[in-house]
Formats: C-alpha cells, sequence, structure tokens
C-alpha cells in the first residue's frame, strides 16, 4: 500500500530495475511510435536518450509513463507491468513534456500546490521547492498563464522537486531555460539520483545533457540502436552497435 | 476518492473565480435566453406563464452546454490531458470533483433564472420546495452527463461543436421531468402528481453518478 491507501496490484514484479522495456512495441494510431525497443536503466541511472526527430525518444518516455499504451513485448517500470496496468505507475513517476501542463487562472503557488497534493506529496515541500526555482515573492503569485515559456518551465520543474519521483522524465528539458536554470536542473537530476531515482532525458543538446549522464541510448525508428558510455567527447565518441542488431533493426540494451 | 474530488473541486471553482466565465459570459448568454424567449411569445402574460417551466429547463440546459464546454476545456490540449492522467488522482475522484463544481456552477445559474422566469414571465411559485427538489436532482444528473460527455468530447477535434450534439439528446430526460415537475410547482401545464417526475430525475441522476464513477477511467485513457 503506498501512502493514498491504494494497493499496487499491477505493480508486484519483482524488479531491481527502474525501467525494463524488451522487444516493446506501441502505436500512436497505426504508426509505431515503438519498434521493438529494448532499453533497462537501473536505479541511480541517468539515461539520455538521443536521435534525430521521429526517432522515438518522446515515445519512449510516454510509455514509460504508462501514457502510450505498449501492445508489445515486455514493459516493467518500477515493478508495475504496463502491460496489465499502464496507471499505477504515475504516482511514482515525474514527467517534464514539451509542454507545461499548467492551469493558466491558477497562480505559481496554487498550480504546485494542486500538482503535490494531488500527487499525494507533503504540503511543506512546496515551499522549499519555489523558492529553489526562483518562484517567490511576486511571480508566486502570479497566474501561470502571463508566466513566460522559461517561467513555466521552471514551475514544471518545481512540481517535480517537491514531488520527488522515483522516476524522471525529461523531454527536452533545457529548452527555453536560461544559464541559471540550466544549471539548477542539473542539480536537481543528480540529487535525485543520489537518492536513488532513476532519470530518462530525451536531448538533442548532448552539450548540456551528457554530462548529466551514464549512459547515452541512440534510437532510431522507434527502436534502439546503440549506447555509449557517456563522458566521452563527442569526437572520440563511436556508438557501440548493440549485439544482435539487425539492419534498422532493434537490439537488446541491459 | 473523496479527498481527490474535493481538490479537483476545489480547483476548477477557484479557476472559475478566477476567470469569471460563468458570470461574464454564461449568466448572461442564459439571462438573454429567456428575454428572447419572452419577445417571441409575448407580448401577452398567459403563453409566456404556461411556457415558463419548459424555458427554465431549455435555457439552463443551453447554458450547461456552455459550462460544460469551458470545464472540459480547462484540461485540454494533449499536455492538460497528459497532466490530468500523470497527477495520480483517482479517475473516480476527478469525475466526483468535476461534477461538484459544475453542480455549483449550476446552482447559482439556476438561481438566477428563476429570479428570471418570476420578473420577466410573472410566474407564481406555489411550491418551492417542488422546484427545488427538481433542481437538485436534475442538476447532479446535469453535472454528471456533462462531466462525463465533456472529457470524451475534449479528446475529439471539434469538440465544441460535437458536445451540443452528444450531449443534448441524453439530458431530454431532464428537460422532459424538469419541466413537468416546475409546471407542477408553478400550477401550469396538464396536471397530475409530480412525483414520478423528481423520482426519473433523482434515478437519472443515481445512473448516471454511478456510471461516471466506474467509467471515467477508460474514458479519460481513451480520450
Amino acid at each position: 500500500m503506498d501512502r493514498r491507501g491504494w494497493a499496487p496490484v499491477a505493480c508486484a514484479v519483482p524488479m531491481p530495475r527502474a525501467v525494463h522495456l524488451r522487444d516493446a512495441v506501441a502505436l500512436a494510431g497505426r504508426f509505431p511510435a515503438l519498434a521493438g525497443a529494448n532499453l533497462a536503466v537501473d536505479s541511480g541511472e541517468v539515461v539520455v536518450l538521443t536521435g534525430p526527430n521521429g526517432a522515438g525518444k518522446t515515445s519512449l518516455l510516454r510509455a514509460c509513463a504508462g501514457l502510450l499504451a505498449v501492445t508489445r513485448g515486455e514493459a516493467v517500470v518500477l515493478g508495475c507491468d504496463l502491460r496489465r496496468d499502464r496507471s499505477s505507475v504515475r504516482r511514482q513517476v515525474g514527467m517534464l513534456g514539451h509542454s507545461s501542463a499548467l492551469y493558466d487562472d491558477l497562480t505559481v503557488t496554487e498550480n504546485v500546490r494542486f500538482a503535490v497534493r494531488a500527487a499525494g506529496g507533503r504540503a511543506e515541500a512546496v515551499g522549499p521547492a519555489l523558492e529553489r526555482l526562483g518562484l517567490v515573492g511576486r511571480v508566486a503569485r502570479t497566474s501561470a498563464g502571463r508566466l513566460s515559456q522559461g517561467q513555466r518551465r521552471r514551475v514544471a520543474l518545481a512540481v517535480l522537486a517537491a514531488r520527488r519521483p522515483e522516476l524522471w522524465l525529461l523531454d527536452e528539458p533545457h529548452a527555453g531555460l536560461d544559464a541559471g536554470a540550466r544549471s539548477l536542473l542539473g542539480e536537481m537530476v543528480r540529487e535525485a539520483v543520489a537518492g536513488g531515482a532513476a532519470v530518462l532525458l530525451a536531448s538533442h543538446e548532448l552539450e548540456v545533457s551528457e554530462p548529466l549522464a551514464d549512459r547515452v541510448v541512440q534510437m532510431s525508428g522507434g527502436r534502439v540502436v546503440a549506447q555509449t558510455r557517456a563522458g566521452l567527447s563527442t569526437e572520440k565518441r563511436v556508438p557501440k552497435l548493440l549485439p544482435g542488431l539487425r539492419a534498422g533493426g532493434g537490439a537488446h540494451v541491459a | 476518492m473523496w479527498r481527490d474530488a474535493l481538490a479537483v473541486a476545489g480547483k476548477d471553482l477557484r479557476i472559475e473565480m478566477r476567470s469569471r466565465v460563468l458570470l461574464n459570459q454564461v449568466m448572461p448568454f442564459a439571462l438573454m435566453v429567456l428575454v428572447l424567449f419572452a419577445f417571441a411569445l409575448g407580448p401577452s402574460r398567459g403563453p409566456m406563464v404556461d411556457a415558463a417551466a419548459g424555458l427554465f429547463w431549455v435555457a439552463l440546459l443551453f447554458a450547461a452546454v456552455l459550462g460544460v464546454q469551458r470545464s472540459a476545456a480547462v484540461e485540454s490540449g494533449e499536455a492538460g490531458r497528459d497532466g490530468l492522467r500523470m497527477s495520480g488522482l483517482d479517475p473516480a475522484g476527478i469525475f466526483l470533483g468535476k461534477t461538484v463544481a459544475l453542480c455549483v456552477e449550476l446552482v447559482a445559474l439556476e438561481v438566477l433564472l428563476s429570479l428570471g422566469v418570476v420578473l420577466f414571465y410573472g410566474a407564481h411559485v406555489r411550491s418551492a420546495g417542488l422546484m427545488v427538489a427538481a433542481c437538485v436532482a436534475g442538476t447532479a444528473g446535469l453535472a454528471a452527463v456533462g462531466s462525463l460527455y465533456g472529457t470524451l468530447a475534449s479528446g475529439l477535434r471539434v469538440s465544441e461543436t460535437l458536445l451540443p450534439f452528444l450531449l443534448l439528446p441524453v439530458v431530454a430526460p431532464v428537460l422532459l421531468a424538469g419541466t413537468r415537475a416546475w409546471q407542477a410547482a408553478l400550477g401550469t401545464g396538464p396536471g397530475g402528481g409530480s412525483e414520478p417526475w423528481v423520482e426519473l430525475l433523482v434515478i437519472f441522476a443515481a445512473v448516471y453518478l454511478a456510471l461516471g464513477v466506474v467509467i471515467y477511467g477508460p474514458l479519460l485513457e481513451a480520450s
């Protein structure tokens, strides 16, 4: 039972890994957004997803959040079998998408308070989270509809900071953030993994995301096609084609 | 579930208080409908008094469609729907919360429309208790159906035009039973007992409230 009193029926799969995808297929309409993706992410690990537009990075994040149904293969996130129940995992997952899901007519503080309360988080965590993201004073009392894109991003990050999810799914998290906020995001990611959370981060900006990463995973055509150990310079990094990779096909990453 | 419902209802009502869509747009629209019907039926009072009960419920239904659209629009867009799904809230709690917020807004509308019916149409109230009973049951049913169909339509393109098309036929029993109960309360119409009509409103509300609690989760996933 979690702190809200719900029994995680479909989350009883014994799984030491935060994310386990094996030959996962997910459809967006008729289009295979994930076409046999294989990925394993451990707790306390930061994995950066990279690849061209349409490679399946966002779809993979949405599948891990239970927002996109995995129709074939295996998909277990935080011990929850997403093939059986894809909603139970969401209470433990925090997602920062392309656009921030904020209520324009509520103030910054009200938005964060509602999101934290909804997730069963502690109300006392709201103040420090807002303060950390620089959302204090007049900004905290401003309607979300009046914020700039970067400020909205900060509010969404404040929700994550206050909720402290076990799995962070960040889709282009650096977009729209200024240098200070980017640095803060880096700190938050490091703190989250130090606390045992796993972070899956989709990004085109490898120069800012790779320093945070333990691994960089390359996606193409809805599949994971290569992975590299993070920390190598871009020039030196030679993507390691994964064993079992077929031409244009997927591969198992473990 | 109830804690989540309270949180969602509080959030929706706070948004309404800030945006004032009900006050600035829906209420004037509802009053305008009453006034236009008065122009169409006037100037003699007889037809207006006879039609008062039906026109109250017709005006309420039209205004309710706007209220439902607004309630659904708050969570619209992919980010909004994803945000609601990712929120961790119990879907049944979301449904009940949105229904409660809609109920509060509809009650405010009903108070205004009741005054309008008395002032514009010269209707005399014989049984205020019956009117209130019909309104309470009818409002719960309308709000429950509105929350369900608002969410259903919000995931579709052309949801603005589709919602009335989907919603109005479903709430026809509310229009019929509400009108008959109000006719009895105003002493107009064909006569006969009002109890069956109030019972129909109660059953309608109970069915859709129960249905919403059960199917709102799958509906939210599919929308």
